[in-house]
């Protein structure tokens, strides 16, 4: 029996990427846009890790009554208490505001459990004071530019600075839409979401060094080609493994969202819209930037006919 | 690329039984756990407090409590070597960072300075200082007047003194409380972080480990407040009383002498026991060392009929009558106690008073139940999530998704096993990183099964297809996991607890992928071609 392998992708696809990258900077840009907007209009939803306060989830014996432990805590004086279901109508998640000093922080909780009492289980608490919560966030952005330089260099080292340039610029753009997502849909940012945007920026990068060491290569091999359709001829031969590739991730991804529970929910969604827009990025972004900047090579006029024919033809298939 | 020596055949597959075998403890049960470990000293993977269930806990020196406890001492020192030196002074006055006191007559001025300058207290300076040691004040003499101040790297000294105290008694109080394995250290400057594995009565042990535990028995004042905004006289100081139901309408402060020779403290107690008393109220019941035996019995011999106020971290618990005086050196804290207040100071008393007070600055605690629903959501998100990989891979590259397929396993395989070996934590972010790398961990088959393709198709044999393939797509598979590895490892730099645990998780990911890639599969290809001599490449 012979296993005829499915091709995903068809070979010898000619899509004019750099065309298009015409529309996908149109669209990125405004999405970039619409992202720092709504972060600075909307804003983020800051977790206690930011923010400080206290995150608890507890289980009732039965089908919680949110109204009825809402009036319970409203009434204890420790500024506004927000509560919500939690994965099952059993669990409720409570959250405090910072109370503003630690003694303070820990007090309130305190008053949460002796209002609750023993019949709920305390699932989990989490009690962050002012002081933790700003060094926290000071770690979590210096993390991030620690990494982006980090990443920059190695590009600079690796590669030659137009692909630097290109890459930082479709670093940029993941990192902006993640944070503008996470904006726009009110979701919880917290230091695992921070783990998951350090991880985009490793996996768009994964994705982006993949495309640009085509880019390379095909410019030693094929000097004569213009440099459009060169990077149109790499992003076309790279384009099975990148969508494989992401694929894969989001399939492992997409297990972690539907069964990994809600702690990790959060996460995984970061990651998945990350790999997705990652993916998008190093074709329409990166690539398209080492135009703009001009590699090494000038873009030569060659037409394209005269590109295509310079190319090798595949002779099986 | 595909020619393998016999030793390096070998050497690939004793890594992989090796791997296998370190890995064994994580599926064995606690049988063969138990023999891994007394045979081999191999144990499974350190689960992190937010799979196993517990608490992590940090907690911070107040300052101001203990520059504020320094200011008292260093006060009452100064007033003793005073009055020792027969050397008149104006007043004592204490200020946010310091003492200062006027000596009355100039002709003191020498004898003052020499008695005082015995009070500046060496400590030990941080490293980072330079070592050795160094004052804590910093003493100026204006005319007639001195003043202490405290000097900034004197403080740091005292502070990691405070902070190596500090946990020395939290220790014996956390150990008393039954908890097991609490891991208790240092963090930074003026922190400590302790772990608490397992623990079901967090609230107890965070009012174990709050408690400064500072008591003293003080003589009460002759007069006492008669409204809320009277000034108590000198050598007096007004404190809280604790609220008693028995006793609805006692005051709610009350004036206690502060004169050391009105005070009998309680770091000379030599022990603590919960009890009962007559009225089989809790109390707790203690003993004094020779020293504070001797104290405390000439104080009660001397005010006979009167009251003494026990005072614990400045609250008056009670305020009982001496009816006679304690010569035996022991005698019981009554209070409007509960029996689980009783046992925990009679364990917080045990172990001494903390130095200064600790705030809790950060607390996350994770309960056991919420622990192991979260192992078996993650354990069903990677097993469901190997499987969806596993099948899907199979659909492009037949069989040499087989053969990437075998990697992948190998390669989960290798990464518990490395992590189990180093004693790295696992963490519910790090079970998100393994389930990441089993979808990354394919991209470098991935990369080369495509240059292999690549290659074949524009026209070379398979074996010259397959060699370059390999070699072609080794730069791009290590430049593409390099940036996963920066991104990685500055995580690892700044993240705490569990996005560290995925930060590890990641790294030793990549490191094995690359492994698996370049030996298994590589090895696999080549013993296919070696054995088939394929004509063409099915891919």
């Amino acid at each position: 029996m012979r296993w005829k392998p499915i091709r995903f992708i068809p070979d010898g696809t000619k899509i004019p990427f750099m065309r298009l990258s015409r529309y996908g900077f149109v669209l990125s840009g405004l999405a970039t846009i619409l992202a720092v907007l709504a972060f600075l209009t909307i804003g983020l939803n800051y977790g206690i890790d930011f923010k400080g306060g206290t995150v608890m989830t507890v289980r009732t014996a039965e089908a919680a009554n949110l109204d009825q432990m809402r009036r319970t805590l409203d009434g204890l004086g420790i500024g506004s208490v927000e509560l919500q279901e939690f994965g099952s109508p059993n669990d409720v998640l409570i959250r405090l505001e910072s109370q503003g000093d630690e003694i303070a922080e820990q007090a309130a909780q305190q008053k949460v459990k002796d209002a609750l009492g023993q019949g709920v289980e305390y699932r989990s608490t989490e009690t962050v004071g002012p002081k933790v919560s700003n060094e926290l966030t000071q770690a979590a952005i210096i993390a991030t530019v620690i990494a982006l330089i980090c990443v920059l260099a190695y590009l600079w080292f690796r590669f030659e600075w137009q692909f630097a340039v290109g890459g930082i610029a479709s670093l940029l753009h993941d990192v902006l839409l993640s944070i503008g997502l996470f904006s726009v849909m009110g979701l919880e940012f917290n230091l695992n979401i921070i783990a998951a945007i350090l991880t985009i920026i490793g996996y768009s990068l994964n994705d982006t060094v993949v495309v640009f060491d085509r880019i390379r290569e095909y410019l030693r091999k094929y000097k004569s080609m213009g440099l459009v359709d060169l990077i149109d001829f790499s992003i076309n031969s790279v384009l099975p493994r990148t969508l494989l590739t992401s694929i894969c991730t989001l399939i492992a991804l997409l297990a972690l969202y539907i069964f990994g529970g809600e702690v990790i929910h959060g996460f995984a969604f970061a990651m998945i819209w990350g790999v997705i827009v990652g993916t998008y990025s190093s074709i329409f972004v990166a690539a398209p930037v080492l135009i703009l900047t001009g590699s090494s090579r000038q873009v030569q006029g060659a037409p394209a006919d005269a590109a295509v024919k310079s190319r090798p033809v595949p002779q099986r298939g | 690329m595909l020619f393998f020596s016999r030793w390096k055949i070998l050497a690939i597959v004793a890594s992989l039984l090796l791997a296998l075998f370190v890995a064994l403890p994580n599926v064995l049960p606690a049988g063969g756990r138990a023999f891994m470990l007394d045979t081999f000293g191999l144990r499974p993977i350190t689960l992190g407090l937010d799979l196993r269930g517990g608490s992590n806990v940090q907690m911070e020196v107040d300052r101001k409590d203990l520059t504020d406890k320094l200011g008292q001492i260093l006060a009452s020192d100064i007033r003793s070597s005073l009055r020792e030196g027969k050397i008149g002074y104006g007043g004592i006055q204490r200020n946010a960072d310091g003492v200062s006191v006027t000596i009355t007559k100039p002709e003191d001025l020498a004898a003052a300075r020499t008695a005082l300058e015995k009070l500046r207290q060496p400590v030990t300076a941080s490293l980072l200082a330079g070592g050795g040691t160094i004052d804590l004040y910093d003493l100026t003499q204006d005319g007639q007047n001195f003043r202490f101040a405290q000097n900034p790297l004197g403080l740091e000294g005292k502070i990691g003194g405070a902070i190596k105290q500090s946990i020395a008694i939290l220790e014996k109080r956390i150990n008393a409380l039954g908890t097991t394995e609490p891991v208790i250290q240092q963090q930074g400057k003026d922190r400590i972080a302790i772990q608490l594995p397992g623990i079901q009565n967090i609230d107890q042990v965070k009012a174990a480990i709050g408690t400064t535990a500072k008591l003293t028995f003080n003589l009460m004042c002759e007069t006492q407040a008669t409204g809320p905004n009277a000034v108590p006289p000198p050598e007096c100081k007004a404190l809280e009383v604790k609220p008693d139901p028995r006793r609805p309408d006692g005051p709610k402060t009350m004036w206690i002498q502060t004169a050391s020779r009105a005070t009998v403290d309680g770091a000379d107690l030599s022990d603590a026991q919960p009890a009962f008393d007559q009225n089989n109220q809790p109390v707790v019941t203690f003993r004094f060392n020779q020293k504070g035996a001797v104290r405390f019995g000439k104080l009660t011999a001397d005010n006979v009929g009167k009251p003494f106020a026990i005072v614990l971290d400045d609250v008056i618990q009670s305020y009982p009558n001496i009816n006679e005086a304690i010569l035996g050196g022991s005698g019981q804290i009554s209070g409007n106690f509960s029996t689980e207040e009783t046992a925990n100071l009679a364990v917080v008393l045990r172990s001494g008073a903390l130095p200064a007070k600790l705030n809790i600055v950060e607390e996350r605690t994770v309960g056991p139940s919420l622990g192991s629903d979260s192992i078996k959501a993650g354990v069903t998100a990677a097993i469901i999530g190997l499987a969806a990989v596993i099948g899907f891979i199979f659909l492009p590259y037949g069989f040499f998704g087989l053969i990437a397929n075998i990697a992948l396993v190998a390669n989960l395989i290798m990464l518990v096993a490395i992590m189990s070996f180093f004693g790295f934590t696992l963490t519910l972010p790090g079970i998100a990183g393994i389930v990441l790398t089993l979808g990354m961990a394919v991209d470098s088959n991935v990369l080369i099964y495509e240059r292999i393709r690549e290659e074949w198709r524009n026209g070379r044999t398979p074996m010259s297809a397959i060699d370059l393939g390999f070699g072609e797509a080794l730069r791009t598979v290590v430049d593409a996991n390099v940036t996963t590895l920066i991104a990685a490892l500055v995580l690892f730099g700044v993240g705490s607890g569990p996005v560290r645990g995925f930060a590890v998780t990641l790294a030793v990911g990549i490191a094995t992928t690359m492994f698996t890639a370049y030996t298994l599969t590589r090895l696999l290809v080549a013993l296919w071609v070696r054995h088939r001599k394929p004509k063409e490449i099915n891919l």
